[in-house]
């Protein structure tokens, strides 16, 4: 009986330590999932305006919207922003699904958690490849 | 009667309706303008703005941005109210988001309906 090996009592937490606390997957995808939303919304919005209103402007507009977009400090932003639209849209799709009742086991649960992760980052690897 | 505190909350399942609903919405959109851009062959100027010409895209985008802005202000009211808890701090902050959404509306409508007239 490995258990009564152990000490009685034992030393716990006695608060919530976010940063002690080992994190599941699926909690990181979670926690992802929501400052993802919060740069979409910060950043990625009035950027998504800004650039459609320029692209339609002129050609000259368009032209100089693009040389912007091309400092390298801006290609940093866009990558970020590729990679939080990328993981928001993943991670809601996984969402989705379980509102479907699909993959709702432990075992699923954990496995489209690290897919959600490793495909996000993937595609934002290729978009940053394609920025540089 | 429960305690209820002005915070713009439904106590319902319309939030959680409407985050989904947008959120397909938006990822059709988005795979559209990846079909359109795929299509084209890239970025091009005339055919992003012969794109724009056309009111049946300018009305799926305003549907998009629509969805787009909703959906943040479900999701960014669900942030206010896990981190913000004093009532007073996040009455305000989501009053300065919801008029920054509005804002977001007009502008929206002046890139897709200001500028196209030829």
């Amino acid at each position: 009986m490995a258990a009564l090996d152990r000490p009685a009592v034992k030393a716990r937490p006695v608060y919530l330590n976010l940063f002690a606390i080992r994190q599941p997957l699926p909690a990181i995808v979670s926690i992802l999932h929501r400052i993802s939303g919060a740069l979409l919304f910060l950043i990625g919005i009035p950027l998504l305006l800004w650039v459609v209103q320029r692209s339609l402007g002129s050609p000259d507009a368009w032209a100089q919207m693009r040389a912007t977009l091309a400092a390298p400090l801006a290609k940093l932003v866009l990558i970020v922003l590729a990679w939080a639209y990328f993981h928001h849209f993943i991670a809601g799709i996984r969402h989705l699904m379980m509102d479907l009742h699909w993959g709702m086991d432990l075992k699923s649960a954990r496995q489209s958690s690290a897919v959600t992760i490793v495909l996000a980052v993937l595609l934002t690897l290729g978009v940053a490849v394609k920025l540089w | 009667m429960p305690k209820r505190v002005v915070v713009g909350a439904h106590y319902g399942w319309r939030d959680w309706l409407v985050q989904r609903v947008s959120a397909v919405v938006m990822a059709l959109y988005t795979l559209l303008v990846l079909f359109l851009l795929l299509r084209s062959g890239g970025l091009d100027y005339d055919a992003w703005k012969a794109t724009f010409g056309s009111e049946l895209f300018r009305l799926a985008s305003f549907v998009f941005m629509l969805s787009l802005l909703w959906h943040a202000w479900v999701g960014v009211r669900n942030i206010a109210m896990d981190y913000l808890k004093p009532v007073s701090l996040r009455l305000t902050f989501e009053v300065v988001v919801i008029v920054l959404l509005i804002g977001y509306i007009g502008w929206t409508i002046q890139v897709l309906w200001g500028g196209v007239a030829p």
